[in-house]
């Protein structure tokens, strides 16, 4: 396909040159989560970190294993995900430089109202997956290699159910739209507390499941290794992540509330 | 004009042209000299307009020769044009039309438009200069026509059916063209079935008839004292195809 | 409820002359139109080129080219984002996630369109116009600019076509653009991220209003069409 080849080529040499559009501001690419992107996080914290740097943070909102991908091509400078396993692999494989834990959020199981697999109230996360296998209440996965999706898959592994079957639902697709198809179904699911809290359409779902340990989600940020990618802009998202990790923007993380509850909780470690 | 040097005589040799097995035209020869005005005539399917594309170079034959003053003639600076029986103009103004045929000969771009302009001038069609060609009416589109082929300064016209979609008034208007253009030293070879404008304007008839040259006669001769049976029966008015 | 919710919220939008959103629709209509000039600068000479070229491949060329009309937006954002990613071939142009990345990934899928109507459109001009152009004297590859600008009136209908599959398509641009607040939004990727946020009523409202953008340009287009079209017969 050499014609596509140089449709590609031109248009991308003509357009690089377009000005306005391809301008060389002071800015890094942070590829980051559906979560922390749409409960609006980014929103918060950004302005106050470009007010102080003057560095414009341009976020990719990923799953987690998207993101780390994006990373390992050298298409972001920052990789900011939640799964802890998958980014110590990334770092260990010298894609990234180093890991550091920023904060965390927990997950909670949310579903019908009705509650057919009779798990309300209660705080064992284990114990209610088994539940609703066993009932066949209907129960939808993101299935997408998220950070999510993999501590689903963490859950049924303790609980020793192999979930398949016309109960479980693999949707391969993001937090917003598998609680959009949870609600009409209904159906259970996984989700982080942040995305839960900012969705607007939640029709019949509720929490059901909240507080067990084991929904803990701690999210880590990583810069990429500039030795594999020599284009990082290493100092700039080095700020970025010395900044989150600071007191300043570990209290920017904290202030940030919907309807009074606080959604992400910051605990960078003073290593 | 042309006064150097001619293209003339054009010689048609053995002139063929088969499709599918039939020949359209068959093994036809004549000679058209300088000067005169030949009018191909036939019944319907007699191979008039092939034998003219054919002459015009839009057809290969399939076999037999066109040769121009004993040279085969090649594309490129044609100095013979052609007007169809419905003229194609393109979606600009009358002048603009002109000028599109212009630049594809060897008028300078600085000539164009004065060129383009005489062309219409000339056959009082200089007030049509700004309108869209395409919105004229017929006859006014046949004269434009004759007019841009006029500009290109051939030596030679070939003409399909001009006026039959005309009406008697554009009719008479683009035989007076012809005459004109004669009058000018222009060698015309036509195609009509209308008798009585092949016997106001012809100086010598190629008569057709199944893709058969039946008759090279004189006008005059050709009218009085047809020799084949089938030019005596169309000039009747019997022989229609 | 929603879609009344919908249509307030899109008023609202307009009406509070939002400045995000004013931003929104600048990049979309940028990013489109510019993939669009780009298309036609490539599709309509090419178009017309396969229309009269004739060689061995071309009956290849030409259902390539109308098969890749159907060309998946996905697929066309995937094949561009590898291209432009840094460990892909284009990657020192360092555009991915760009405006840049997002016009190219819509030109990708907008000029097969472009082409083949444009040469749909010529073969059948050609088909009117070759006797005559022929006769004077015109090649081929003379006849080409004569009868693009001839075509004019039916090549706004191509035009048209390729606007509407640009300015519709969420697929190709939310992978090379990334959906970047503030850089790489555009409507189609703000309607897809305010669905998945479950907001429906400003998802609807931004699709009121991109629709309503659509059919302005489209109105506007027709009836410049129409006026030049009487003008020039």
């Amino acid at each position: 396909m050499s014609f596509m080849r140089s449709v590609l080529v031109a248009g991308a040499i003509a357009l690089s040159s377009l000005p306005g559009l391809a301008s060389a501001q002071d800015f890094i690419t942070v590829a980051s989560t559906t979560s922390t992107e749409q409960s609006g996080l980014f929103g918060h914290i950004l302005p106050i970190f470009k007010e102080k740097t003057g560095i414009e943070v341009r976020v990719i909102a990923q799953g987690t294993g998207q993101a780390l991908e994006t990373g390992r091509r050298g298409d972001a400078d920052v990789v900011f995900v939640h799964a802890k396993a998958a980014e110590e692999e990334f770092v260990k494989e010298g894609f990234g430089v180093e890991r550091k834990e920023v904060m965390y959020n927990d997950f909670v199981i949310v579903g019908p109202g009705e509650d057919p697999a009779g798990i309300k109230g209660g705080n064992d996360a284990v114990a209610a997956l088994k539940k609703i296998s066993e009932a066949g209440a209907t129960f939808t996965s993101r299935g997408d290699d998220s950070g999510t999706h993999k501590a689903e898959l963490a859950l049924w592994k303790q609980a020793g159910v192999k979930p398949s079957g016309d109960w479980y639902r693999e949707l391969g697709t993001g937090m917003g739209p598998t609680l959009n198809t949870s609600a009409q179904m209904p159906a259970y699911t996984l989700t982080d507390r942040a995305t839960w809290l900012s969705f607007e359409n939640k029709g019949p779902l509720e929490i059901v499941v909240e507080g067990d340990p084991k929904l803990f989600n701690q999210y880590g940020v990583i810069l990429v290794n500039p030795a594999k990618h020599p284009h990082v802009k290493a100092e700039q998202g080095q700020a970025f992540i010395d900044w989150l990790v600071s007191p300043e923007g570990q209290k920017a993380i904290a202030d940030y509330k919907i309807n009074g509850q606080q959604l992400f909780f910051p605990n960078a470690s003073a290593s | 004009m042309h006064g150097s040097f001619s293209i003339l005589p054009l010689r048609a040799d053995g002139l063929t042209y088969v499709i599918r097995g039939r020949a359209l035209v068959d093994n036809v020869s004549f000679v058209v000299a300088r000067g005169t005005r030949t009018i191909i005539m036939g019944p319907n399917g007699a191979g008039k307009s092939l034998t003219l594309r054919l002459c015009h170079g839009l057809l290969q034959p399939s076999s037999g020769s066109v040769t121009w003053n004993g040279a085969a003639q090649v594309n490129g600076r044609k100095r013979h044009a052609m007007v169809f029986q419905r003229p194609v103009m393109l979606r600009r103004s009358a002048l603009a039309n002109v000028v599109h045929a212009l630049s594809l000969t060897r008028f300078s771009s600085a000539d164009r438009q004065a060129r383009a302009s005489e062309a219409l001038a000339r056959f009082g069609l200089a007030e049509l200069a700004r309108r869209p060609a395409r919105i004229l009416s017929g006859g006014e589109q046949q004269r434009l026509a004759m007019a841009r082929a006029w500009a290109l300064d051939p030596e030679v016209l070939f003409l399909d059916e001009p006026t039959s979609a005309l009406d008697p008034a554009a009719t008479r208007a683009v035989e007076e063209m012809i005459e004109a253009f004669h009058a000018d030293g222009m060698t015309i070879v036509m195609t009509t079935h209308d008798l009585g404008q092949a016997r106001r304007l012809a100086d010598q008839v190629l008569f057709l008839h199944h893709g058969r040259l039946l008759e090279q006669t004189p006008a005059e001769e050709f009218f009085e004292r047809p020799r084949s049976e089938a030019a005596r029966a169309f000039i009747k008015g019997e022989l229609l195809w | 409820m929603q879609q009344e919710n919908a249509f307030t919220t899109a008023l609202n939008l307009i009406l509070s002359g939002d400045a995000v959103l004013g931003e929104i629709v600048v990049l979309s209509l940028a990013v489109t139109l510019t993939a669009l000039l780009v298309s036609a600068i490539i599709g309509l000479p090419l178009g017309a080129a396969l229309a009269l070229a004739r060689f061995p491949g071309r009956s290849f060329l030409v259902v390539t080219f109308n098969a890749l009309m159907g060309l998946p937006p996905v697929v066309a954002g995937l094949a561009v984002y590898l291209m432009l990613s840094r460990s892909g071939p284009l990657g020192w142009l360092g555009i991915l996630f760009s405006p840049s990345a997002m016009i190219v990934a819509q030109t990708l899928l907008i000029t097969p369109i472009i082409v083949s109507l444009t040469r749909q459109v010529v073969e059948d001009l050609w088909g009117e116009y070759e006797e005559q152009l022929r006769s004077l004297g015109s090649s081929r590859l003379q006849a080409i600019p004569t009868l693009l600008w001839d075509g004019r009136f039916s090549l706004i209908t191509a035009i048209l076509a390729g606007f509407g599959r640009a300015s519709a398509e969420v697929g190709a641009i939310l992978i090379v653009g990334g959906n970047i607040a503030g850089y790489t939004r555009t409507m189609t990727t703000a309607i897809a991220l305010e669905t998945s946020r479950g907001d429906l009523a400003l998802a609807l409202g931004l699709g009121i209003i991109l629709l309503g953008i659509t059919l302005s340009l489209n109105a506007a287009a027709y009836v410049t069409g129409r006026l030049a079209q009487k003008a020039a017969g």
